[in-house]
């Protein structure tokens, strides 16, 4: 889970990381009253979780608390990539001397939390990586000892933060740190961290990505969660305990298996269709929850025709099929629907899905060959 | 002849008289597999599955008395990673665990602990793994396997069964066939069970099944470049996914561009393996290699 770039800052202040936090906003006259609170000139950001913002038009300086009303009334409802301004963040302006780039990440291959550090900070860092590797220090942390004050001396040497200001840099990378176990994340990055003309460290923007198994232990972050960036039917599957993504083409997917899940979604693709979701029913397959899938593929209304894919495995497949049926039942908006179930007991599942109408297929590439035709007859 | 599990495995289960525990406890003692006994802690004493096996407090105390040499792991993710470590301090050299939703940070420190003594760990959110017609340690349904001479492994659970199930179609039996599980941190990389395939005589051929996401699958292929001279064929899922999920800049830095399907792809390609664009073709390229 993503957290705004203000809660992000909540999260890193509590840990003495020294930062310009500014207050959220969620109207221009908030906004006007935090800048008054502020004093002086600020930024006015928006808080989305999509990258880019800046090429958006969703940052911008003002130097009163007037113009900071002005600016977030430009702001907010501003469509960037899809989603809609619901929030600024009014923040002290800073002057900056210079720039650095200091990122943690559950780094899968080094099987470590791994430091990211470069003095190229900004929003070039990626660019940074591929010509000139040199500029970013990559650092694996002990999985058991954890950062170590050695290890925070280097990165600073190797940023070449100036000497006056290394014991705060300890701070900063250490509550950097701190943030990131305590917090359960998979990534917590300060990007810039800069040196300001008056000679302070300070973290100017922050993003933390919270790793979605350890919420349940965290029940104080999970309320941080921003549903105003997450599609309806998200939200309703999350909820029904379905893991699933919208996308934008016709054919609606309802699979068991994440790896599963995304083969039927490339041979859709393979045979001339494109899958309207990536959805993973998980295991078990319950009729409650096959009706909820039903319902989350159909509420968009792109989605001509549905395919099913079940590796029974486990699971009988007759029982599975028998859910179908019935969930089928209770749908407002009928589609053509290919079922595919394998595994246990497809044999008995065949004819209750005969009698039911719904079209069979054997083979994976045979039912998304079949959900592509039912796409094609439905538009004719 | 078959990899990490067969006649001799003498497993224990945590988490034996749990709902998961004890339904799939039972299809493994189905299909001939040699469960010698259950650790649910409070329930020592109790005897498991229909009175066939007994039920300790402690891993360390089953393992004393039954020589129990592996660990099958179905507790719930909020115990798995105390569980792993538990199986690992009675010395159990195989611990495999199919809990899913471990958090991140804990895998960094059960993995770490685990491979410094010694422990080979599967998983964890993994299917489990299947010597044909010896032993079936998870969740894989015994009945999609058929004996043979090819060694398979995958990092997802239904999408095993559907490769699994098309071999066995087709006529094409395994050795053993692996889930290493999903999550970003496992126990058992796609390196390590292929060297394992690979110095197995019985195992002839070699099917890897990837997915979208990390690097393991570009590591495993120059791995096979290096190291490996039998036939292999692969498949990778997520060509069609979004692109999204993307970590921050760290996460891109990290990648350096691998983890899209078209760069494991490529990668697989590059030693050699053959690359299927339906599961259903992998039995196919298998014949083309002789199996």
């Amino acid at each position: 889970m993503k957290l705004q770039e203000y809660r992000s800052k909540e999260i890193l202040a509590r840990h003495g990381v020294a930062l310009l936090a500014g207050e959220p906003a969620t109207s221009p006259q908030e906004a006007r009253a935090a800048a008054e609170r502020i004093g002086g000139p600020v930024v006015v950001k928006a808080q989305v979780l999509v990258g880019g913002r800046g090429k958006a038009g969703g940052v911008k300086l003002a130097s009163s608390a007037a113009e900071a009303e002005v600016r977030a009334r430009e702001i907010l409802g501003l469509d960037i990539k899809g989603i809609t301004v619901r929030t600024v963040l009014v923040a002290p302006a800073a002057e900056i001397a210079h720039e650095y780039y200091l990122g943690l990440i559950l780094d899968r291959a080094a099987r470590a939390i791994t430091v990211i550090a470069s003095a190229e900070g900004g929003i070039e860092i990626e660019e940074t990586a591929k010509t000139n590797p040199e500029a970013i220090l990559r650092l694996p942390l002990h999985p058991l000892i954890g950062l170590q004050d050695h290890e925070a001396r280097r990165i600073a040497f190797f940023l070449g933060i100036p000497a006056e200001l290394r014991k705060d840099f300890g701070t900063v990378m250490r509550g950097l740190y701190d943030a990131f176990v305590e917090s359960d994340a998979d990534l917590a990055e300060i990007n810039p961290l800069v040196v300001t003309d008056d000679g302070q460290l300070l973290a100017l923007d922050a993003k933390i990505v919270l790793d979605d198994s350890a919420l349940p232990r965290h029940s104080d972050l999970e309320a941080m969660r921003d549903l105003n960036e997450e599609e309806p039917s998200e939200i309703a599957a999350r909820e029904a305990g379905i893991s699933f993504i919208k996308l934008d083409g016709t054919i609606g997917c309802m699979v068991n298996g994440a790896g599963l899940a995304m083969t039927t979604m490339d041979l859709v693709k393979l045979a001339g269709g494109e899958p309207a979701n990536f959805l993973d029913i998980g295991g078990g397959a319950k009729a409650d929850r096959v009706a909820a899938a039903f319902r989350i593929i159909l509420d968009d209304p792109n989605v001509k025709a549905i395919l099913v894919n079940i590796f029974g495995g486990i699971t009988r497949g007759d029982e599975v099929a028998r859910g179908i049926v019935e969930a089928r039942a209770m749908l407002d908006r009928e589609v053509p629907m290919v079922v595919r179930i394998v595994g246990t007991n497809a044999e008995e599942a065949k004819p209750i899905l005969a009698e039911a109408n719904l079209i069979t297929a054997d083979s994976l590439d045979d039912a998304a060959a079949k959900a592509v035709a039912a796409v094609a007859g439905a538009g004719a | 002849m078959s990899i990490f599990v067969n006649r001799d495995t003498r497993l224990l289960v945590q988490g034996i008289t749990g709902r998961e525990g004890e339904f799939h406890s039972t299809a493994m003692l189905e299909y001939g597999t040699s469960i010698v006994a259950g650790v649910t802690p409070g329930k020592g004493g109790q005897v498991a599955l229909g009175g066939h096996v007994p039920v300790f407090d402690t891993v360390v105390d089953a393992v004393e008395q039954t020589g129990a040499n592996a660990s099958c792991i179905f507790v719930p993710a909020a115990f798995a990673p105390d569980a792993m470590l538990e199986a690992s301090a009675a010395h159990i050299p195989l611990v495999i665990c199919i809990t899913e939703g471990v958090p991140g940070l804990d895998m960094l420190r059960v993995a770490h602990v685990l491979r410094s003594a010694g422990t080979r760990l599967i998983g964890p959110n993994c299917p489990g793994l299947t010597s044909v017609g010896e032993a079936k340690v998870g969740i894989i349904p015994g009945n999609i396997h058929a004996a043979g001479s090819v060694g398979l492994v995958s990092r997802s659970g239904t999408l095993t069964y559907e490769v699994v199930q098309a071999m066995t179609d087709a006529g094409i039996g395994q050795t053993t066939c692996v889930g290493i599980g999903g999550d970003p941190v496992v126990g058992t990389s796609f390196i390590d069970v292929i060297d394992a395939f690979n110095q197995d005589p019985e195992t002839e051929a070699i099917v890897m099944i990837g997915e979208i996401g990390g690097d393991e699958e570009e590591k495993a292929a120059a791995f096979c470049a290096r190291e490996v001279r039998k036939p292999m064929a692969g498949f990778i899922a997520g060509r069609t996914a979004p692109p999204g999920r993307r970590m921050g800049h760290a996460g891109a830095i990290i990648s350096g561009g691998a983890g899209t399907a078209e760069s494991k792809r490529t990668a697989l390609e590059a030693a050699g393996i053959r690359v299927a664009d339906s599961p259903s073709h992998i039995p196919q390229l298998l014949r083309d290699a002789g199996i």
